[in-house]
Formats: C-alpha cells, structure tokens, sequence
C-alpha cells in the first residue's frame, strides 16, 4: 500500500506495440485498480477520446483529474467523489449519475447530463443540445447542472426534478435554444440572460424565482465562482422555467373501451 | 425496394467463390469483427492557403474514433489531389476481376478519351477479408464533339454522371468510386485502419480531405458501398439513417440517377448534385431544403426569408433528409467543404479551427480534432446549420448563424 | 296481377319491456315508421334499418336492434342479400340504389398491411415533446426554384397557387342536397376550425357558407349547379368532378322533393325539379377538352388558386392520372371504389372501380416514372376510416387524404345505408325540416374538431415511432410499409416488401 496521500498519475497517451493509444478499458482498469488499493487521487494526462472514464465509481474522497479531451460517457453512474476535466469533455457527460461532482473547465457536448438522479455538474463554458434531458429527483435528491454559456434546443427536456442553471457568461443573445422544458414535469431551470416565450417548449412556463429558488441559485453561482476562479455579474436578472403541471398530457388519451 | 445484385456472372450458390462485390451483414461478421458500439466516424480537414495536408493526418484523425466503427468500411477522399491532371475527369474504379476491367474500357472508349490510365497500388493487410478489388483510375475527357454526345443533349457533367450511372448499373462486377476533377476516393471493407493500410493513405497528399468509418445496420457492408460515396466532383461522408429514404429516393430517381450501392446514403451525394449543380441553388437554400426549420420557427424570420424557407420546404419537400444525420460534404472549384447534422441535432458534429486559423477541422469527436491539432478552437454546428469552408476564403459560415447568410 | 312478394324484413327492433316506461321518444324518434303505440305498449313494424336513433335516445336504454333470427336457410353461395335483391327486383324491375360505400370485404387491403418503427439505428421521437409536422400544401409544384443568372433565388417566378392545410386531411366533396344544411355546415365550420379543406359538393355553394371560403374546395361537377364567378373566386380552390369512387362512370340525380327553396337557391335551379348530373361533362370527352377546361377555370380565377381533377379509380388509373397532370392540374383526387356517396346503383357501387390502396400506388408510382410526382399534389380517398388508414395511404404515395363517411359517422351516422331515401333519422343525409334540425351544428361540428384532431395526434404518434417528424417525409415511403395479406401479388403491385423481408 502506498501513503493515501499520493497521487496516482495514468499517461493515456501511451503507446502499446502497435502504437496504438490506452483503450479505454486499461485505462479504467487502472482507474479502478487504484482505487481499489486505497489511492483516490488520479491524474490522467494526454486523454483523447476514452470513454466511460471512471464509470460507476465513486466514493467520497475520490478525486480524479483529467487532462485533454475524455471521450463520450464520461463518469456515466457516477456514485460519489470528483472528476476535473482541462480541457472540453464530448457527448452524454455525467449519463445517469448518482451522486459526486463533475467540473469541466471547458465546454461540455450534446446530452450533457443525461437521466442524473443526483450530484453536481459544473461547466465553465458551453454545452450542446438535451443538456439535463430526464433528470430527476429521488428521496429528496436532486441533480445540480450548471452550464457558464450557452446551450442549445431542448434544454432540461422531460425533466423530473432537480436543477439547472445556465448562465450565459459572453454570450449576447438569449443563452437557451429552442424546446426549453419541452414536457418538463418537475424541477426548475434558471436561465440568465435572454429568454422568451417561443422557446419554451409544451408543458414548461415562465415564473418569477421566490426565496427559495433564488437562495439556490446564488449557491449554484458562488460554487461556479469558487471552481472556475470566476467573477460572476449579480445584476443580470434570472429568470425561472418551471412545470405548468406534473402530469402535462393528460388529456391526450381516451381509454372508452372498443 | 433494394434489388439484388444479379449482375455478376459468377453463380451465387454457398460454394461459389466469394467476390469484393458480395455484402456482409452483421450476422456474417468474425468475431473479432464483432460490434461493441454503434454509430459510424466522420472526419475531415482543409488547409485555406491549399498547401498540402498528407494522407497520414485523416488517418490518424478517422482512426482515433476507432470506437464508432465495426470493421464494415471505411473511405477516405482527397481533392487537390493531382496538379498534373487537374482538367480532367478522373474515373476511380473497383473491378472485380480482369474481365469486368475489359468490360468497362470497352464502355469507356465509347464514351470518353482516354488520356491516362493507372493501377492504383494496392497492399492487402492481413486482417481483411479477400477477395479484394482491382483499382484502377482513368483521367478522361468526354467525347463532346461526336455526333453521339450532341444527340444526348445532356451537358458535359450529366454525360459523365450517366456514364458512371450505366456502367454501375449495368457493367458486372465494375464501380466507379469518384469521377470528379483533381479528387479521388479510396474505400473499401474493412477497419478504417485497414483502408488506410490499404492504399496506404500516407502517400498521398491533397488540400483537402474527408474520411468515414462505418458501421452499418440496415444497409450491408461491401466494397463500393463504403462512403465517401462520389458523384462528379461532390463526394459525401454520412453518419445518419435517413427514415424518409424512400421519398428522396423518389426525386433523385426522377432526376435521372440510379440507386446501386445498397445504402441510403447515396441519395444524399445526389441530392447535392441535383441542387446545387444542375439546380443551381446556393449551398445554403440547399442544406435548408434537407434540414429546414420547423415551421412555426420559419414563422419568426423577416419576410423575405420566411418566403424563401417556405417555398424550399414546399419545392423540395422530397429533398428533406428526415432522421439522424451529420455529414460531411465536398466538392472541388473551389475546393469546399460542408458539415451539415439534421435538425434534431440527433448525430456528432463539432467542427475545429487551428489558432493560424489556416487549418480547419470537422469530425464525429473532438478527440478526432485534438488529436491532430492540439491547440485548434472548437464549435459546435447548430442543427440543421451548415458550416462551409472554402480554399482560399477560410470559413465562410460557421452554422451558427441565421439561414440564409452567406446564400450567394 | 299482384306480383309482389314480400321481401323479408331484416332487422328486429327488441324492447325490454321491464326497462320500457312508455315515454314513446323512440317512435318519434324513427324516421322509418317502423315502431308504434298500441295497446299501451311500444310495437314493432316493418321497415326498421338500424339506424339506431331509437336505441341511443331511449333514456332507459330498454331497445336492442338485432339482425331478425328468422333468416334465410344458410347458403355459401346465394347468401341472404343476393336473395333479398334478386326479390326486390322481381318486384319493382328497378335497379337496386344504396348509399354510402361499397359493401364487399374482399376489397379491404388496409388491414394487410403493416407499419414500421425505429429501434436502435434512428430514434424515435415522442410528439408530445418535440415537434412533429403535419402542415400539408395542395397544388402545383415548381419542380425546383428559379434561380437567375447571378445566382440568387427569383421567388416571384417560383411560387406557385398553394394551399396551406394544417393536416394532410380534407373533408370530401360532400353537396347540400345530399346532405343537409346543418350536416353541411357542421363540416365546414369544422375545416376552417381545423384550417384544412372541405369539398362544397357538385351543389354550389349557399350563401350563408361563404365565410369559410378560405377553407373551400370548390367543385364543377358535369351539372355546373350553382357555379358562378363568385364561386370560382371567392373559394381556396377548385375542383373538376370527373367521376366519384362509388359510382365510377355515373352521373347523379338528386330528386326533385329534395329540391326545396334551400336546395334550389343554392344549386340555381327551378324548386321541385330533379336536379340530374350527366354521366360525363359534355365539354370533356378527351384529354384535349380536360385541358380546355382546366385553362378556362385558370383563367376565370386569374391563376390565384389550384385547379384540381377528381377521378374515381378505374383500371388504367396510373396512365389517366398522368395525363390529367399533363393537361395541367395542379391536383388530383383519386377516389377508390370503398368511398361514399349519397345514392348510387348497388350493382356499380359494389363492384366497378378499384381500392384506393392500389389505385394511389399505382398513380404514385406512374407519376414517379414519369418524372411528375414533384409537381403534382395526389390526394386520396374512398373509405379512409381511421387514423390508420390515412397513415397506410399516405405511406402508399397520398399527400392529402379526403375523408367523407368517418365525418359523417363522427357527427351521428351510424352507416346504415339508407341516404337515398332522404329520411336520415340523425338529420345528416336529409332534406325534411324537422329531421334536418336533430342535428346541432355546433355540435357536429366539435364532434367532427375532435375526431380529427385525435387522427392527427395519432398521426404524429406513428411518425414519432418511425422517426419522422415532418408528414411529407412519410408521403410514399413505402420502405416503411409491409404486407401480410394473403396474397403477396398485392404487395408487389403496391411496390411494398412482405413482412418478414429486411432493407437489403
């Protein structure tokens, strides 16, 4: 064993007799050798394109730190602990997680956020389309997501709980896409900056931030500050995007028997 | 609607000799060949100055996506490709044997004037599946000024498409793979690595190049069925499924072009081709009519724009390419390439540009960019928002802007 | 001499007598006179047709209306119906009428064929959530967009007269005559609520009906009633009648009792008289003259909206189909031989024509063939009863679905097939005042919004599944059909795989 305190550094870019770069599956079965040896300080160097990194691990004290760009799925399931990502993470960052802390000091791609039940996403800059589709609240845990830019279409679509924040550092225009909320039935979204009413998708209304919501989202803010070293504008208003209804089409349906 | 290929002459019973032209399925994969993941690779890249990009950069970009391919094809295309023959047509084909070889030159003599003829060098790797084609290119010129051409009455570049049209539909065991000026392509069965091996990509070199690696479903996995898939000088790397295959089908069929690789996607080359060549569309009223906007966000642009969307989604409703996609698109005069996802936004598409802003990049991953280009500024097309990029005038659109800029 | 022989009655009106509180509202009800008051009980007559209105207005729901139990002896060949006509006719030495759509089984392939849906290779996508169109144009296409020598688009020189439908659904061409007043103006509130298309009918137009004209589709049938400049003018497009799927080749006679004020005004012929349709347009007896007309029509509207042919599908549909395109429709409608009309003969209605689902395949692919499916809108009709059908016949090569029957069923018809009579007891199929006012038009109007409506949501389920999220998308993509009938030359004829047979 070595001192718990080290830290455990994995060159993904290294070379096999073929030349060929780390798969994925010996990078994560280093990954979950050290940590299966008590090591919860990682650092990959030189990442280009491994998915499922650090997929369904987790625990408190784990800290994982990823330099380049990781591949799609990255911490799918994730079940606790942190991943730092230099650089830009691809598609499905953060599929179903559970709990613990994704930090990507760069751009994030499309479905961002897919299906969490928990934990805390920060993005520094931008992300794609279907950021937080599905996510949920279970047990009185919900998903954070916090995106710095931008995001496109279907932002938060058939959401079921949690939170969402985009911020819309440097970007002029409105921050969300088209379809925001689309058949949302839990949850909120807020959006700083630009947001109007033909964005909003079926199901989703525009709502004023009460107490409660506002103490969350300074919280989201001031986490966002305090990992990206950052200096948020308090004066740009927030807007809420929040269910009309948790059960939104129920009209759709006949059941008249045949 | 596919018809089977019965236009070889070798008989097809199970212990027939297997040809380059036979299609696999999943189920005929060997194990090794056995998909973990799903979903094809597409890459590309483009120096604006025209300066030289060697074969081995597309490698390495197509390969770092290895996940997305199962070993069922793979393509590359370079355009800028041959300086000396940069006036004539060069016809790239996959025979089968001598015999289709012979078959086509005869067609060939009809049609064209032969001014060069080659064997494109091939090196067999040990992992593929045999048998493997001839390859061979002709750079041709059109025989215009017989009487045969004038009673035609189709332009030089419909007379070459008809050609490669007949000799694909009706030569055994013959395809032609490209047909245009200064570019080529060069695909087959097998890993993307494979191909690469195969021709040995690295010799090549041109200011431009495209790349895919497939992994079938619906569509088998054969030789002249790999994309890019090339018509004239337009040549396309599709990652996508298209649900209304059977409408688009319809229009480029009354348009004259023939079906033959057993893929949707080729309908998306001749798309282009209709639209923009023969249609004279700007590349934008193009990319529009195969992703338009939805409607009720047609209904928010200015007036005029909004006549235009309109009247795109009604002229060319057989155009529209619905279902996931991203594609890459190039062509030659000037040397262009296109990236274009659906309007769902349901494939990868980033696109990068390196800090000297000379080299520009567009792939499924970004890894496939980083990989090759360490420091280049990444973006995301928007959907259904074409980025272009033209040698000599850098990015002409980035796909995030309103529809029909830049439509000239 | 009595030649007549009875002909036995075919349905029994049952009255549960502990139910029964004597209110006598089912004998008002019948518009047969087959119930009566006798005896301090509710008694069964002659002539019931089951209709139904006695057995959804009783408020104790104490009748049942059964086929009578006393049939004819079985017989696989001489089945009760041909024997009850062969009788009829030995009665009268009339030609049998019916009404509605033809009544044979045989003929129905909609049922043999099944849809496709994405799994794993495309998604698919949920209409609840994410947009998916159903927006439909009818009329000309350019073909491709004129583009002028700097390479910009001429709009000007590409658009062309096109409606704008919400659905890709138009209520047929129903006339005032053949239906009511009520009934007609329950349809057309319901298309303009719907923004799509409904038919005026070969009876003009009346006057109180011209503030829906923006969701009209005049029609000039070979009777010419009621068709005036104002007519041609004011509606959203216009519609040549050649023939009609439940009585191809065959004119139309409307009854001079039927030609009340109303009727007269509207149709613009004298009251009391028979208002006859003949067999053929008398300026039409070639493609040369369809052309004449097509040009005249074009003309007198000034070139501002389409000018359609509709046709009843017959043998050579695909080669009439292109030469009609050729003559310069901008639309065309087949009708198959399963669609509705308001009297026909028996003998034509039954067995002259061809189903819908072959006759739009073969015009789409003949159209195709000859390089005119992207100019030309195909819309089809001839007994599209449910969202299924329509989803089937659009996949089959149908831009527009024309829906007669399943509007009047929405409204109260229960298809019992007595039009021709004229005693509609639900007020739909009638001319008689107090019949005429059962039906609320408000009323039947919702009912028709809703039913649509519900098709098209279902429409959109269905694309949704098969990963399309536009409707043009769909429009003879046969690629996503499959056939599981019994006689798989149909499926090739249709140009549709068997089920069971992949992509490659």
């Amino acid at each position: 064993m070595k001192d718990d305190n080290s830290t455990v550094v994995i060159d993904a870019g290294e070379r096999n007799q073929l030349g060929h770069p780390l798969d994925y599956r010996e990078l994560n079965r280093r990954i979950r050798k050290a940590l299966s040896e008590g090591q919860e300080r990682i650092v990959l160097m030189n990442v280009m394109g491994q998915r499922y990194i650090a997929s369904a691990t987790g625990s408190p004290g784990m800290r994982i730190e990823i330099h380049g760009t990781p591949g799609n799925d990255l911490g799918a399931f994730l079940n606790g602990g942190t991943l730092e990502v230099f650089g830009n993470a691809q598609d499905v960052t953060a599929n179903t997680m559970n709990e613990g802390r994704i930090v990507v000091h760069g751009n994030s791609g499309d479905i961002t956020g897919l299906a969490a039940r928990g934990g805390t996403l920060l993005v520094k800059g931008n992300s794609g389309y279907r950021v937080g589709i599905h996510i949920k609240e279970f047990e009185g845990s919900g998903p954070s997501l916090v995106i710095g830019g931008f995001v496109n279409d279907y932002l938060g679509e058939y959401m079921a709980g949690g939170t969402i924040l985009v911020m819309g550092i440097n970007c002029p225009e409105s921050p969300v896409g088209l379809n925001v909320g689309a058949g949302m039935h839990g949850g909120r979204i807020f959006v700083r900056g630009g947001l109007e009413g033909h964005q909003l998708g079926p199901g989703a209304c525009l709502a004023e931030l009460d107490e409660r919501d506002a103490a969350a989202a300074e919280d989201l803010i001031s986490q966002y500050e305090a990992a990206f070293a950052a200096t948020v504008d308090r004066t740009v208003p927030l807007r809420k995007v929040m269910p009309l209804d948790s059960r939104p089409f129920r009209g759709h349906y006949d059941s008249t028997t045949i | 609607m596919y018809q089977h290929d019965t236009r070889t002459a070798s008989p097809r019973g199970p212990a027939a000799p297997r040809s380059f032209s036979e299609r696999s399925y999943l189920v005929d994969i060997p194990e090794r060949h056995k998909p973990r993941h799903g979903s094809c690779g597409i890459a590309g890249c483009m120096n604006i100055d025209g300066s030289l990009i060697s074969g081995s950069k597309i490698e390495k970009m197509i390969t770092t996506m290895s996940e997305r391919e199962n070993g069922l094809g793979s393509g590359f295309v370079a355009y800028g490709l041959f300086p000396d023959f940069a006036d004539e047509y060069c016809m790239q084909f996959l025979f089968e044997n001598e015999e289709s070889q012979a078959l086509t030159e005869e067609t060939l003599s009809e049609w064209v004037y032969m001014i060069k003829d080659e064997k494109v060098p091939t090196f067999p790797q040990s992992g593929m599946s045999p048998p493997f084609p001839l390859v061979w290119r002709y750079f041709v010129r059109p025989k215009t000024g017989t009487e045969a051409y004038v009673r035609t009455g189709l332009s030089e570049e419909d007379y070459m498409v008809r050609l490669v049209m007949s000799i694909n539909e009706s030569v055994p065991g013959s395809y032609c793979v490209s047909s245009g000026k200064d570019m080529a392509v060069f695909k087959g069965s097998g890993y993307a690595r494979e191909i690469a091996k195969f021709y040995n990509i690295s010799r090549y070199k041109g200011c431009m190049w495209l790349s895919h690696s497939r992994f079938p479903t619906n569509s088998p996995g054969w030789w002249a069925g790999s994309h890019p898939i090339s018509i004239l000088d337009w040549s396309v790397c599709h990652n996508g499924e298209i649900t209304s295959y059977g409408v688009n089908r319809k229009l480029v069929e009354m348009a004259g072009y023939k079906c033959t690789l057993l893929t949707d996607s080729e309908v998306v080359t001749y798309l282009w081709d209709l639209m923009v060549r023969r249609h004279r569309l700007p590349v934008t009223a193009t990319a529009f009519a195969m992703a338009p906007w939805y409607y009720r966000d047609i209904e928010r642009l200015p007036e005029d724009e909004r006549r235009l969307a309109n009247q795109l989604r009604i002229t060319y409703k057989e155009a529209f390419l619905n279902g996931p996609f991203s594609i890459l698109v190039g062509r030659s005069d000037p040397v262009t390439m296109i990236a274009l996802a659906d309007r769902k936004k349901l494939r990868p598409l980033v696109m990068g540009e390196s800090e000297d802003g000379n080299s520009v990049y567009a792939a499924s991953e970004e890894c496939a960019i980083k990989s090759v280009q360490y420091d280049a500024q990444i973006w995301a097309t928007r959907a259904g928002n074409p980025a272009v990029v033209k040698l000599g005038e850098g990015i002409v659109r980035r796909g995030t802007e309103a529809p029909f800029l830049g439509a000239i | 001499m009595r030649t007549v022989i009875k002909v036995p009655e075919k349905y029994l009106p049952l009255i549960d007598r502990e139910a029964c509180i004597r209110c006598k509202r089912c004998i008002k009800s019948c518009s047969y006179n087959a119930l009566e008051f006798k005896d301090d009980k509710v008694r069964v007559k002659d002539g019931c047709v089951s209709c139904l209105r006695c057995v959804i207005d009783c408020p104790t729901s104490a009748i049942t209306v059964v086929e009578r139990p006393s049939s004819y002896a079985p017989h696989a060949v001489f089945s009760p119906e041909i024997r009850r006509s062969i009788m009829a006719q030995a009665n009268s030495g009339g030609v049998l009428l019916s009404s509605c759509g033809a009544n044979a089984e045989y003929m129905d392939i909609f049922n043999d064929i099944l849809l496709d849906a994405a799994q794993v290779t495309n998604p698919s996508i949920d209409p609840l959530r994410e947009p998916v169109e159903t927006k439909t144009y009818l009329g000309r296409r350019p073909g491709k967009v004129v583009v002028d020598e700097d390479g910009k688009i001429d709009l000007d020189a590409s658009e062309t007269p096109i409606v704008v439908m919400d659905m890709p659904i138009m209520i047929g061409h129903i006339s005032l005559g053949s239906i009511s007043y009520n009934a007609q103006a329950a349809l057309f509130r319901a298309a303009t609520e719907l923004n799509i298309l409904a038919g005026t009918g070969e009876g003009g137009l009346h006057n109180d009906f011209y503030c829906h004209s923006k969701n009209l589709c005049a029609e000039v049938a070979s009777g010419r009633f009621g068709v005036t400049s104002q007519y041609l003018k004011e509606v959203s497009c216009v519609d040549i009648k050649i023939g009609q799927g439940a009585k191809p080749g065959h004119g139309g006679h409307l009854p001079g009792e039927k030609v009340q004020k109303l009727i007269s005004e509207t149709r613009m012929i004298p009251l009391g008289t028979d208002a006859l349709s003949p067999y053929p347009h008398h300026d039409i007896y070639s493609i040369e003259d369809l052309q004449q007309l097509i040009s005249v029509l074009k003309e007198s509207t000034e070139y501002r909206v389409p000018v359609g042919v509709k046709i009843a599908a017959v043998h050579n549909v695909g080669a009439i189909a292109s030469g009609i395109v050729r003559a310069g429709a901008d639309f065309l409608t087949i009708d198959g031989l399963r669609g509705g009309t308001g009297s026909a003969p028996r003998v034509i209605r039954d067995h002259a024509g061809m189903p819908i689902e072959i006759a739009v395949s073969a015009v789409d692919q003949r159209l195709q063939e000859e390089g005119l499916r992207d100019k030309v809108t195909l819309c089809a009709s001839g007994s599209i009863r449910t969202a299924a059908d329509m989803i089937k016949c659009i996949a089959l090569g149908a831009d527009v679905v024309g829906v007669c029957t399943s509007a009047m069923v929405a409204m109260g018809c229960t298809v019992c097939q007595q039009c021709h009579r004229g005693a509609c007891s639900w007020g739909i199929a009638t001319q008689i005042p107090e019949l005429a006012n059962r039906l609320d038009t408000e009323v039947a109007a919702q009912r028709v919004i809703n039913m649509f409506h519900a098709w098209n949501e279902e429409l959109k389920e269905i694309m949704g599944a098969m990963g399309i999220d536009s409707v043009e998308s769909l429009v003879g993509n046969r690629d996503r059909l499959r056939y599981i009938g019994p006689n798989p030359r149909i499926a090739e004829i249709l140009d549709v795989k068997h089920s069971g047979e992949g992509w490659g």
